[in-house]
């Protein structure tokens, strides 16, 4: 896990929830390429063209409301999403987030859509320049460590490989 | 000193847990749909895992887009079925036997004490019954599945006490939405709402599902009504395995406690593009819709039926109407008491009992620019397909507005 994760903001509000964020429609493959090509269909057409490896999303409240669907942090990690800063997370979406390795940090930050900004997970802390440093909430240590093996599929391997040794 | 949460995971975590602390908790019933068990399936493997845990606890019912409508569904749900065999799971229910939401409880898996995990966010629904139930993702889905535990914070809770009786024609669903509208669509975020008062109480078990189920809506982690002699009659003959009741103790600490009025709620709709867009049916009436969609999780069960066909009986549909019963059980009694001759002689089309258009993927979807007015959850913008509208409501309300092709105040007709 990289950090501090310095990349260009992209701004949305309040409320994003997981039918914008990958439309039901796209859910019947396996193909994280298909997710990540209609991530925020619902919200942005365009977004999946626009969006390019590094860039962060920071949002308002509830970010990942609604369905269970893994499909959601899925399509924004594939489309080359490598963070959400948001007011607050929707719970089943904070799960899903760091179970596939998709890192995101609890805060309120005051930044322009195309900022680069810079967060920090380790200190619970986001940088942007010109504005400040935000304080966020740090993630406890046993996630941290499963955001580090790289989501939960590969931590529980590692913890598997531990024991037949 | 706790609360119905705080005791379940006490019991499931083996260690004395209060509000906000981590725990690793045993599961005792896990289910994934043909939706959900994709991923699952998948992240299982790729945890190079061999066997689950516990096959008898696994619940796999094949739903959301059941029967497959494509050669790529098809194919998935064929991996799934192999994979089910293979593991030797035995409470596997195929398309067309019901939605995961009904057929866990109709077969007696949602029972009071337990802790229930689904990989659907209405998993919450359980609730109902007095278990602590709630929604998570496939790979967390893999992990019970591979190891039996997950972690879980547990939540601090909400006490919701309805006093009084719900008017004629006022049901379980305008309840929901009326306290949904007040809590907001994150009022509850990380919370569990118990649900107390003599309008609880009266709902029936059908009643207490819908409210359960859209929990969620207003982001509670679940919501629990405590079970008592209906509940336990529901369960008579029906229970997976003997279940202890849990209740809330005297001195149970709670986040909020809110006292509503049953008396003060008129027919609730929600309108585009947020659930808690609550407002009386009297400030939407004369909305044109293009289709009417009663049934899911929510309001698909024969209690259901029975409202909407006692409005549609003798009459015709004026717009196109979709009912789908929650479960292979729920069609059949539909049947049996002649709610079902009712609907279709009303002109209503009928589909495969599953979540049919609920979630956008499969028949029923909507065009460009078209109204629906549904029995479902959800109403975000493209749910039910890219440009439509989904106005929700009750039972009542949408089959009074079959007959108008309007939002309809089933009081009015």
């Amino acid at each position: 896990m990289e950090t501090p994760i310095i990349g260009r903001v992209w701004k949305f509000g309040n409320d994003i929830d997981t039918d914008v964020i990958i439309p039901g429609k796209y859910l019947r493959t396996k193909d994280m390429q298909v997710f990540a090509a209609h991530a925020m269909e619902g919200i942005d057409p365009e977004f999946a063209e626009k969006v390019k490896p590094g860039d962060i999303i920071v949002a308002g409240s509830n970010f990942g409301c609604g369905s269970s669907r893994e499909q959601a942090p899925l399509a924004l990690k594939h489309a080359g999403i490598a963070c959400v800063v948001a007011k607050s997370f929707a719970r089943i979406f904070f799960r899903n987030a760091i179970n596939v390795g998709l890192p995101l940090m609890e805060a309120d930050v005051e930044c322009q859509e195309g900022d680069e900004i810079r967060v920090d997970l380790l200190k619970g802390e986001v940088i942007v320049p010109g504005k400040g440093t935000f304080r966020g909430n740090k993630l406890p240590d046993f996630l941290l460590q499963i955001l580090a093996d790289g989501g939960l599929v590969a931590h529980r391997k590692k913890i598997q490989d531990e024991q037949k040794e | 000193m706790g609360t119905i949460s705080e005791k379940i995971f006490s019991r499931a975590a083996g260690t004395e847990a209060r509000a906000n602390d981590f725990v690793l908790a045993d599961i005792d019933y896990a289910m994934a749909h043909d939706g959900t068990s994709i991923l699952t399936v998948n992240a299982f493997k790729e945890m190079e895992m061999k066997k689950v845990w516990d096959p008898s606890r696994i619940i796999i019912p094949f739903d959301h887009i059941a029967p497959a409508n494509s050669e790529t569904s098809a194919t998935l749900q064929k991996e799934i079925r192999e994979w089910v065999k293979e593991q030797g799971i035995p409470n596997f229910y195929e398309m067309g036997e019901g939605i995961c939401h009904q057929v866990l409880p109709e077969n007696g898996f949602a029972l009071p004490g337990k802790l229930v995990v689904g990989a659907d966010s209405h998993s919450c629904t359980y609730g109902a019954f007095g278990a602590f139930a709630t929604g998570v993702g496939a790979t967390d889905m893999a992990e019970i599945f591979a190891t039996g535990k997950l972690w879980f914070k547990v939540p601090e809770s909400f006490r919701f006490i309805v006093e009084g009786r719900l008017e004629e024609k006022v049901y379980a669903k305008d309840l929901t939405l009326y306290l949904i509208g007040k809590t907001g669509i994150d009022g509850a975020t990380y919370k569990a709402v118990e649900f107390y008062g003599p309008a609880i109480s009266e709902l029936s078990v059908s009643g207490r599902m819908t409210l359960c189920n859209m929990a969620i809506e207003m982001g509670a982690k679940t919501g629990i009504v405590p079970p008592d002699k209906q509940t336990f009659d529901f369960l008579n003959n029906r229970a997976a395995a003997p279940y202890e009741p849990v209740y809330a103790d005297q001195d149970a600490a709670y986040s909020k406690e809110l006292t509503y009025s049953a008396g003060d709620i008129e027919p609730q709709v929600a309108c585009p593009h947020q659930v808690d867009n609550v407002k009386p049916v009297g400030e939407v009436e004369g909305i044109h819709v293009d289709q009417v969609f009663i049934g899911t999780c929510t309001n698909g069960r024969l209690e259901d039926l029975g409202v909407a066909a006692a409005i549609l009986k003798g009459k015709k549909v004026a717009v196109r109407t979709i009912v789908i019963p929650a479960s292979r059980t729920t069609l059949l009694a539909a049947i049996e008491n002649g709610t079902m001759e009712t609907l279709l002689k009303a002109g209503v089309t009928l589909a495969t009992p599953g979540c049919g258009p609920c979630l956008g993927a499969h028949q029923g979807v909507l065009g460009e620019g078209e109204v629906c007015i549904s029995t479902a959850n959800r109403n975000f913008k493209g749910r039910m397909g890219k440009g439509g509208f989904i106005y929700l409501a009750s039972p009542a309300t949408a089959a009074a507005s079959a007959l108008s092709g309007e939002i309809t105040d089933p009081r009015t007709v």
